[in-house]
């Protein structure tokens, strides 16, 4: 037999309106919470016909006293231990509340649980034994629940049996902690005198708490509002993802705050880009009308193609996220080796990650504590306010701002290890994204298509210095033009000279380099150019961010000129300089070249000419539909 | 957005969560009302179709209107659907009791299916409000690399973002509709139209409300013989949903030592 509670149907069907509020009980382990679920459940009517008897008949089966928590402890384990591990989902109604009711663990070890379960809360009830006051989970939990965001919260003072109903007592607890969750900017709804395990303060105000005037249980829980209204917020839609299942380009995600609708003029962040949306698609019917909401998981597309990757924020021009690299944040840590400065982090702010490094901490306390000394690292189950620096630029809010995209967690080892609110953010140099009005060509691209004979191309040459990328870019751009076509060539270290001279060789760097030569290669191929593009390019990441960017235009060459030659060759010079330490970050010598897995093409100079290298490129060109056939019939006839 | 808008908005985001970040993902479809539901929440997160196979692991005990669901709506709905056979009974742990060890079956074909296609996620249909081990779940729950599921050392799931890293070799569970109830299911369903299998509507007193296996599945009294009946009936029902399981009730810890060892 199973010891569940199962809840009495607790839905919304039809439509009725009844809201739905999630609370969470929490507090120090012991002083009650499972003991006010079970008692909840009871007084509310919702428990399974014949389920107290069974309960009762249990516990006299196992030789202990009945006790209400019984009806949550429902794993075996549990029962074992004699505490409760995990959140469970229980459902009862108020008066005018349908309430699902997330039981959080009290129990230090799994405090991971607890914020699993409060996460999820709109309201909480902080429950405080009367005999033993205000401990160090009680405070925990409180400041736990303002790191959450968890607004709502019903302090109740239970076992008030203990103390006869006294008063004062309860007056002085009262008074502890709410001076606690003051300080927090959290202002307890109600503070309730209960005796759970008999019933007083829960759904009645018995005689033994006469002296007490406020709401019971019941009735605090029946004044909670429902989730935020985040509509009224600015537009946030985080990008999920980008569908190509059919001829349609859906950009999909949930909007997190605000709403949208076909017709809007938005902006892409971080990158600052300009569109408008031409539908809102849905299933089955599509497209839809209407302006959709906060809290909608919706697909849009747009007017123009743009480079979009998962991560990116959709919002209003006039009401954009800030752009940065760096940012604050007030995180709790759940990680067993304590967080240090200069610790290397994985970072997801909605579903956008980046890798971060931590460079300074402050405030790391134990919240637990009463008075606790400030720490240099943020130990497990503690907090603190960190500096974080993004390797990639990220779109977000303060949560002061916004509750659902200025919040952040933190990963180690594919782990979640700790989480947070985003304080305050430097915002990048980027310029009003307002005043960027993109003009399109005024030729058609099969146009240009026409008199080229072919179709605009990233053509992306890869491999370690001297391996012969840009003898055969130019060898390659010669042909094309011989043949009527528009190759245009994007030398890596030509373009540092100039739109890249601000850029170093530092791995974000690096990245940032690719970047822009995607970017810019990109743009000459959407306006029917070849671009050759011929950079070293070591970081399987950052070409993989390339194809991205060019998409179906891309063509991956990778020049596996083996390493020994290239040495030899070195026309820069620069092997030898790095081999006597005098080119720090220099690709070649190392292990830091990562070779393409699924390159287009792989051409190996020092084993055939630059000719036979270049009719192999036009070849592969040919064959994947860049260059029309015309084109190569006519070069073969010259 | 009313209450049914809401669970659906927040199963699509997971599913787009799980496809976004996992390799090689499958639906489970067990042909039951709650992965019918999934699989109409899929289409809807993709527009249309489905783009990761429907697994279907096959005991050869399910009802015959059960298959011939099964392979209409397969075709119908475009599903990529894979059929995978359950070992004999008597590869199975001999302790279980009998429809335990039957159940268990289940897991073994699973295991057999997850080693065959090597997927690093499988979307399953449980819901909390079904049973109180699932009560416990995360969105995306990770198994072990024998399916196992450690109840003790679930890593903390808050605010949407999913530990979606399993090690070399092991797989996570994801549960789009972890928080919908019996009702939601049944409201969706007749909101949607989804189709379903007339053995949930009341026929000569009887109907069920949860189908598993013919020989440990049996039929709950009612006389609810539309969606809008049913939902009256739970309306008013104390009764739990897997009532009709049989190996739910066999011995206090028969389901959870099951899930621990990998079953749905």
């Amino acid at each position: 037999m199973n010891m569940i509670v199962t809840p009495t149907s607790p839905a919304t069907p039809n439509g009725t309106t009844r809201p739905q509020v999630r609370i969470v009980i929490v507090g120090h382990v012991d002083h009650g919470k499972s003991t006010l679920v079970g008692r909840l459940l009871h007084e509310t009517g919702s428990l399974p016909d014949g389920k107290l008897e069974m309960l009762k008949a249990v516990s006299a089966r196992r030789g202990m006293p009945f006790e209400w928590s019984f009806l949550l402890d429902a794993l075996q384990t549990e029962r074992d231990q004699g505490i409760t591990i995990d959140t469970t989902q229980i459902r009862f109604r108020t008066n005018s509340r349908d309430i699902v009711l997330i039981d959080a663990p009290g129990h230090a070890e799994f405090l991971r649980n607890m914020i699993t379960g409060a996460s999820q809360a709109d309201g909480a009830v902080l429950i405080i034994d009367a005999l033993e006051g205000v401990r160090d989970q009680t405070r925990r939990h409180g400041y736990l629940l303002h790191l959450l965001g968890v607004k709502q919260v019903a302090i109740v003072v239970n076992k008030m049996d203990r103390v006869d109903f006294s008063a004062e007592r309860f007056k002085e607890i009262s008074d502890e902690i709410s001076a606690h969750l003051n300080g927090l900017g959290v202002k307890p709804t109600a503070v309730i005198p209960i005796s759970a395990r008999d019933g007083d303060g829960v759904a009645e105000r018995t005689d033994r708490i006469g002296w007490y005037k406020g709401p019971t249980v019941v009735e605090a829980l029946d004044r909670l509002e429902p989730a935020r209204a985040l509509e009224a917020l600015a537009l946030r839609l985080p990008v999920q993802a980008i569908y190509k299942f059919d001829d349609r380009r859906i950009v999909a995600g949930r909007i997190e705050s605000g709403s949208l609708k076909a017709g809007d003029e938005i902006v892409i962040m971080p990158a600052g880009k300009i569109a408008k949306i031409k539908t809102v698609e849905s299933w089955p019917l599509t497209p839809v009308s209407g302006r959709q909401g906060a809290g909608r998981s919706v697909g849009i597309t747009l007017d123009r193609e743009l480079f979009i990757e998962r991560g990116d924020i959709v919002a209003h021009a006039d009401t954009a996220p800030r752009e940065t690299r760096r940012l604050r944040a007030r995180i709790f840590w759940l990680h067993d080796k304590p967080l240090a400065k200069g610790d290397q982090l994985l970072v997801r702010c909605g579903p956008k990650e980046s890798r971060a490094t931590v460079v300074a901490i402050e405030k790391a306390v134990d919240p637990g504590e009463l008075s606790s000394s400030e720490n240099k690292a943020i130990g497990r189950n503690h907090v603190g306010e960190i500096d974080i620096s993004l390797s990639n630029p990220i779109a977000t809010d303060p949560y002061t701002e916004n509750p659902r995209t200025g919040r952040l967690v933190i990963e180690v080892s594919g782990r979640i290890a700790g989480g947070g609110l985003v304080l305050s953010v430097d915002a990048g140099q980027r310029a009003v994204p307002v005043d960027i009005v993109p003009v399109e060509s005024a030729l058609r691209p099969d146009e240009r298509s026409a008199r080229y004979q072919h179709n605009g191309a990233v053509v992306w040459l890869t491999g370690l210095p001297a391996s012969g990328k840009s003898t055969l870019a130019k060898a390659l751009e010669r042909r094309l033009f011989s043949n009527g076509g528009s190759p245009i060539l994007l030398d890596g270290d030509t373009l540092r000279a100039g739109l890249n001279s601000d850029l170093g060789f530092s791995a974000a760097d690096r990245s940032e380099n690719i970047r822009r030569l995607a970017e810019v290669a990109t743009h000459l191929a959407r306006n029917g150019h070849i671009a050759i593009v011929a950079a070293v390019s070591p970081a399987r990441e950052d070409r993989a961010t390339a194809r991205r960017i060019a998409d179906t235009a891309f063509r991956e060459i990778h020049v596996a000129t083996p390493a020994d030659v290239c040495e030899e060759r070195d026309p820069k010079g620069h092997y030898k300089k790095a081999r006597a330490g005098a080119l720090a970050s220099f690709t070649g010598i190392g292990n830091d070249y990562e070779a393409p897995q699924a390159a287009e093409l792989v051409i190996d100079t020092s084993t055939r000419t630059i000719a036979e290298a270049a009719d192999e490129i036009e070849q592969m060109l040919k064959t994947s539909g860049v260059l029309f056939d015309e084109a190569v019939d006519l070069a073969a006839n010259i | 957005m009313d209450h049914l808008d809401q669970l659906e908005a927040q199963s699509i985001y997971i599913f787009r969560e799980a496809f976004a970040r996992l390799k090689k993902i499958a639906l489970l479809w067990s042909l039951g009302k709650d992965s019918n539901v999934m699989i109409w929440l899929a289409r809807k997160a993709f527009f249309g179709k489905m783009p990761f196979p429907a697994l279907h692991v096959d005991t050869g005990k399910k009802f015959p209107e059960m298959y011939r669901f099964r392979d209409h709506y397969g075709k119908e709905w475009d599903l990529d659907l894979r059929v995978e056979p359950c070992p004999p009974i008597d590869a199975v742990d001999p302790t279980l009791p009998p429809a335990a060890r039957s159940a268990a079956r289940k897991t073994e074909g699973l295991k057999m299916a997850l080693a065959k296609y090597g997927f690093d996620g499988l979307i399953a249909g449980i819901r909390r409000d079904e049973e109180a081990t699932r009560a416990k779940e995360r969105v995306f729950s990770p198994r072990g690399l024998e399916g196992n599921w450690d109840v003790r050392d679930q890593p903390p799931e808050f605010w949407d973002h999913f530990n979606a890293s399993p090690p070399q070799g092991a797989h996570l569970r994801i549960h789009p509709i972890l928080h919908w109830t019996e009702a939601d299911i049944w409201a969706y369903t007749k909101r949607e139209n989804i189709p379903i299998i007339p053995l949930y509507l009341a026929k000569d007193g009887k109907r069920y409300r949860s189908l598993g296996d013919q020989d440990i599945t049996n039929p709950v009294n009612s006389t609810a013989s539309t969606i809008d009946e049913i939902l009256i009936e739970l309306e008013q029902t104390k009764v739990p949903e897997r009532a009709g399981r049989a190996l739910d009730h066999e011995t206090e810890d028969a389901f959870e030592r099951l899930r621990v060892a990998g079953y749905l």
